[in-house]
């Protein structure tokens, strides 16, 4: 027998002793649910001891998507490394893009432009509502709920075809740089973000009424998956999983970054954080990020969308045809990266998942020293054993979906 | 030369409210502190880490209930600051001068004279939504640190992914194992001595805890 049978039951001896049909119980069995399993989105592997089907012990591997970000991000320039951001989650990349330009940017202390900053609210929010779709949707389908699916994943093509309107791809976006963005808005794309938002209410209202008050849905998520908020913070989880246990911890508040402190929006926080909250709080995500793209349309105001500083503009490509200094302007930073002092910065947005943070270390160089992605969605799946220890397997589906691990993001 | 522009020594930088706050609690744990671009950052050595990671943890007016982040650094003996950056370490002339036949190692240039690795930790308060950065230098000849899963058992996962990326050893560590690349493995590939190039095959199985040499290299 070994080691980890021994812990088993020892934890098996704790549960019998609460349990008056102790001397019923059966040997424990050992479940290998995963890496790719039909009723979980991601690629991870539980080991899970079972006895019946309450679950006694849980082993969350994972690793299964790791390519190696951070050492691939050493040995690129920083304008290099945005689409390896694109990857992380590629639920919501804006998100990613916004992150790490943000960071380099402070690392640089750059400021945007006005509208530049509105521009990645209005992407970042579009991106926001495209994950919590997923994680709803995806999660309805594990549930069975056939219906929900389709509404809530023809709702983010709405919003795909949003990001397709920016920067012409639909989830690699690879739309924000280093001091700006790759392009302005497109022509008349308030009216037509406003009429695709709208249609994509529309479902998820639709979807609000097949599952919210579905006493099926209800049983699976009421009650399970549920982790006391002291337990929360002491495992790193952020975002909504966190807010559904009533802590308002959200970056957009606490630490206004872009223009979040000019806009008027609501942090909406669970009480009994079990699954049914963090279902809830996701709902009422994308109707908050909603009502951001509307003030953000009406408060944008025109000008440039990049910034103006030597270090990152690249210089017009008419005058790198014809000029000597612009030449050799657009040489030095294409093939040397830009300067970047030496230095080191943390910096955080609020990603889709939680606290989505960039921790750089620049040694004066083009190349990031260190680029280290503090990946909400890692530290959320460091919780999800103690969630489901003690719960019925069935359990498990409902709360590992509401997690929403992202392999990209958690396994970098 | 008039006396005004002869080189000084930098004046220690002057401490920020939450630093100089930090600094009046720990007293003497800490051992420098630095604030770059609002963020703020104090050095303990590796000894008092637990301390200090509980000091500020406990203490109500800091408060620093959330650890959002621990990771490694491999400065290579540098200091923080690379003071003498561009002439000792040029990443690209390295790259240029590694020859093919010698394609596991990189020209490194001269280590500095400090420890190799630091630890870094980064903090957070839910309550006084002030941030913290916890930094801790280890030496490469014995790459051990207090592991801080006691007091948050978010860093337990944290921690597995520092070891096995960069083969920091955790004392007391619940379950130190690598936790993205298998066991086999042979190396810590975000050590700046594995190069990104460095190809490996696949290592023979021989299962988790096994005492069984692995295969050499």
């Amino acid at each position: 027998m070994s080691d980890q049978d021994q812990t088993s039951r020892a934890a098996l001896a704790n549960l019998a002793a609460a349990d008056s049909r102790a001397d019923l119980h059966t040997p424990l069995m050992r479940m290998q649910m995963g890496p790719s399993h039909p009723a979980t989105h991601g690629t991870v592997k539980m080991v899970l001891d079972l006895d019946g089907e309450r679950v006694v012990k849980a082993d969350i591997q994972v690793g299964y998507l790791h390519r190696g970000f951070e050492k691939e991000c050493e040995s690129g320039y920083y304008y290099q490394n945005i689409p390896y951001t694109d990857r992380l989650n590629y639920s919501s990349p804006m998100l990613n893009n916004v992150g790490y330009c943000l960071a380099v940017e402070k690392l640089m202390d750059l400021r945007t432009p006005p509208r530049c900053d509105y521009i990645r609210v209005i992407a970042g929010e579009i991106s926001r509502m495209c994950d919590h779709y997923l994680c709803l949707g995806a999660m309805a389908l594990e549930l069975a709920a056939m219906t929900p699916f389709l509404y809530l994943l023809e709702a983010r093509e709405l919003m795909c075809d949003l990001l397709d309107a920016l920067c012409g791809a639909r989830v690699t976006t690879n739309y924000i740089r280093i001091g700006g963005v790759s392009a302005d808005l497109p022509d008349g794309f308030d009216g037509f973000a406003g009429e695709r938002l709208d249609r994509s209410l529309k479902l998820l209202e639709d979807a609000d009424k097949l599952l919210t008050q579905n006493p099926v849905f209800r049983e699976r998520v009421e009650g399970t998956g549920h982790l006391p908020p002291a337990e929360l913070i002491g495992h790193g989880v952020t975002g909504p999983l966190l807010r559904a246990g009533g802590v308002a911890y959200d970056v957009r508040r606490v630490q206004p970054y872009l223009v979040y402190g000019d806009l008027d929006f609501d942090i909406p926080v669970g009480e009994h954080s079990d699954n049914f909250d963090r279902y809830l709080v996701r709902l009422e995500e994308i109707r908050q990020s909603r009502r951001i793209i509307a003030q953000c349309f009406e408060k944008i105001p025109a000008g440039p969308v990049n910034s103006d500083d030597p270090r990152v503009r690249w210089p017009r490509k008419g005058k790198v045809f014809g000029r000597m200094e612009e030449l050799i302007d657009q040489f030095k930073l294409v093939t040397e990266g830009g300067l970047i002092p030496p230095g080191e910065v943390y910096h955080a947005v609020e990603g889709a998942n939680g606290e989505l943070g960039f921790y750089i270390v620049s040694d004066g160089t083009g190349k990031p020293y260190k680029c280290r992605c503090r990946a909400p969605s890692f530290s959320n799946m460091s919780a999800l054993e103690k969630m489901i220890t003690g719960g019925m397997l069935a359990d498990v589906v409902p709360t590992f979906d509401l997690i929403n691990m992202i392999g990209g993001e958690c396994d970098r | 030369m008039s006396p005004s522009e002869e080189p000084k020594t930098p004046a220690p930088p002057e401490p920020s409210p939450l630093v100089a706050m930090v600094i009046a609690r720990l007293g003497a744990l800490v051992l420098a502190h630095a604030s770059f671009r609002g963020d703020d950052c104090i050095h303990v050595a590796r000894e008092n880490l637990l301390e200090a990671a509980r000091a500020l943890r406990d203490t109500p007016e800091l408060g620093f209930d959330l650890l959002l982040d621990v990771t490694c650094v491999d400065y290579f003996g540098q200091p923080d600051g690379f003071h003498n950056a561009p002439e000792t370490w040029d990443r690209n002339h390295a790259v240029v001068r590694r020859r093919a036949e010698w394609r596991h190692r990189v020209n490194m240039p001269a280590r500095g004279g400090e420890p190799r690795f630091a630890l870094v930790y980064h903090l957070t308060s839910t309550r006084l939504l002030h941030r913290l950065r916890v930094k801790s230098r280890v030496p490469e000849d014995d790459p051990t640190i207090a592991s801080l899963s006691g007091l948050w058992p978010g860093a337990n996962w944290l921690e597995r992914e520092t070891y096995d990326l960069y083969g920091i050893r955790f004392k007391d560590h619940p379950d130190l194992r690598r936790i993205y690349l298998y066991d086999e493995f042979v190396g810590h590939p975000l050590r700046k001595d594995y190069s990104k190039h460095d190809e490996q095959p696949i290592q023979a199985y021989v299962g988790p805890g096994s005492d069984q040499p692995r295969r050499p290299r």
